[in-house]
């Protein structure tokens, strides 16, 4: 089990958390000039990093906010937590 | 039942140098590399090929799965490659003259709601359209299937029934991987162990080699089955996979005399057992919720299955924890794989069996096989192509699904 600091009440149980995969995926601006293969990028494609992964996090037996973490999703460690709209964070050792 | 294993066996192929030049070269020495190799040599006479595995043969999901086997999914495009392998697991223990224990004990998904008994009801039919065996058992059925389980209405979930296919069953999930890689190496394919790939070599738009941690190698056809790790090899390749990486964890019991004569899997309350030919206790449920590669998951998962597997079977409640271990499964949106080519000339992918690719081994290798030789899918993975994810003709296989395999 992780241990997940939610940016509102703090160190919880995963348990206490549901999984919302890749975060900062926007909703394309103009849905309807997507051609088929665009939109279906949008729907079924996700990155699947190994390493650092910016992810969705939402702390659903706490105060029911979304949040996003970078978490390594080899060792599992988790290397930030930040809120909804505020940018990616840069890591130590990031090369941009 | 100990006396049944057979003996431990010989070194079983040869392991050589990699040559610079074959003319397929597969990625991954699990089941699907090996059964792929395997066909490729058997139903096309091409032999000219390497299995590249960067660990040991069967040393990723192969030999981590709970080996269950059945062919009972709904759609017609799912019934078709499953069934075509499970007719192949029938005569695989012959075919590659090697007894891995293929036990055809049958499997029950149990249905708790309502709603669980009509999609079951439904699916049975659909089954038997597609010449899949499949009965619908109503709870005192179940009960004289497999006496352990507790079908009685004072529990959280009662059981209300459950979906059985005679069929269905369990392997020895290392001995398949070798008895594979024992043909293949007769026919002249070489696996090679301890040889990762790092990179993908393409001219243009067509692959040509693959470097790996041994060195350059040059292909006229790159397949890639590397289950939990495809979204690596594609992106060194150059494209995408709708694919997202999990733990899934499994645990075993300490041995029992056998008291366990099937196998039974619930969607509802979320664990499936079987009792493997040793006597362990043998479960599994759902994956990790987050992406991982780290072949290890959270104890409240294997807690919550444990305590499913209890209320099912009461008389599991002293039975101890042995070991717990966890795989990388390659999940899709729909719940069934991709056997497909890809953007690249030459290069392949199978992948996406998620929680469920051990009993599409035979199928897997087969129809991979077939769209590396003819450079055109077989009308078994012809539906399971890339293109489907912008098609949007999906084939939703969550509800025959829903636990894991
Ligand atoms: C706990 C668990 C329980 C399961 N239970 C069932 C079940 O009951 N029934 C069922 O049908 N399915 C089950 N599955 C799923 C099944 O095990 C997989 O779908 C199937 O094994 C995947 O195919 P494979 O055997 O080829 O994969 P793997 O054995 O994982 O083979 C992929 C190989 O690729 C290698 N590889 C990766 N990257 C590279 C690289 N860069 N270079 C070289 N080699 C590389 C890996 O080391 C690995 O050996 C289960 C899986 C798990 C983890
Ligand atoms: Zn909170």
């Amino acid at each position: 089990m992780i241990l997940i600091s939610c940016p509102d009440c703090g160190a919880r149980d995963e348990t206490e958390f549901h999984y919302g995969g890749q975060a900062h995926v926007p909703y394309p601006e103009d849905p309807s000039t997507l051609s088929d293969e665009e939109w279906g990028r949008y729907l079924f494609y996700r990155e699947n990093t190994k390493g650092i992964f910016a992810e969705r996090w939402v702390h659903s037996s706490g105060c029911r906010k979304w949040f996003n973490v970078l978490r390594d999703t080899v060792t599992y460690r988790i290397a930030a937590v930040y809120r909804n709209g505020e940018p990616r964070p840069t890591l130590d050792g990031d090369s941009q | 039942m100990a006396d049944l294993l057979p003996e431990h066996p010989d070194f079983l192929w040869r392991n050589p140098e990699p040559k610079s030049s074959y003319d397929v070269v597969i990625i991954g020495g699990g089941g699907h590399g090996l059964a792929t190799a395997y066909y490729l040599a058997k139903n096309h006479g091409i032999t000219n090929v390497a299995v590249l595995e960067r660990g040991w043969l069967a040393g990723g999901n192969m030999a981590r799965n709970t080996t269950i086997i059945r062919s009972n999914y709904l759609w017609d495009e799912s019934a078709a490659i499953y069934e075509h392998s499970l007719k192949q697991w029938e005569v695989l223990p012959d075919e590659l003259d090697y007894d891995f224990l293929f036990s055809q004990r049958g499997v029950l998904n149990l249905a708790h709601t309502l709603q669980d008994v009509r999609d079951s009801v439904r699916r049975c039919e659909a089954n038997r359209l597609n010449g899949v065996d499949a009965e619908w058992l109503d709870a005192d059925q179940v009960k004289e299937v497999c006496p352990i389980i507790n079908t009685s209405d004072d529990i959280r979930y009662p059981v209300l029934g459950a979906t059985y296919q005679p069929r269905a069953g369990i392997a020895k999930h290392d001995h398949v991987a070798w008895a594979f890689a024992r043909k293949a190496d007769e026919l002249g394919v070489d696996l090679i162990q301890d040889c990762e790939v790092t990179g993908i070599v393409k001219d243009g738009n067509r692959v040509v080699g693959v470097q790996t941690s041994r060195g350059t190698i040059s292909a006229g056809k790159v397949a890639l089955c590397a289950a939990g790790h495809s979204s690596v090899l594609a992106e060194m390749a150059g494209f995408d996979l709708p694919i997202q990486s999990h733990p899934l964890q499994a645990l075993v019991s300490e041995l029992h005399q056998p008291v366990h004569p099937t196998v039974v899997m619930s969607n509802h309350v979320h664990v499936y057992v079987s009792q493997a030919h040793k006597g362990e206790l043998v479960m599994g449920a759902g994956v990790d919720a987050y992406n991982g590669y780290g072949q290890r998951g959270g104890f409240h998962v294997i807690e919550e299955q444990m305590a499913a597997a209890v209320e099912l079977f009461p008389i599991f409640a002293r039975a101890h924890l042995l070991r717990t271990w966890g795989g990388i499964v390659d999940v899709t949106p729909d719940a069934s794989p991709v056997v497909s080519k890809t953007p690249i000339d030459q290069l392949y992918v199978n992948c996406g069996w998620g929680t469920g690719g051990f009993k599409g081994t035979p199928g897997a290798g087969w129809t991979m096989a077939h769209t590396i030789a003819h450079d055109e899918p077989h009308e078994y993975n012809a539906p399971f192509a890339l293109e489907r994810f912008s098609t949007g003709a999906l084939i939703d296989e969550h509800g025959a699904a829903a636990v894991a395999h």
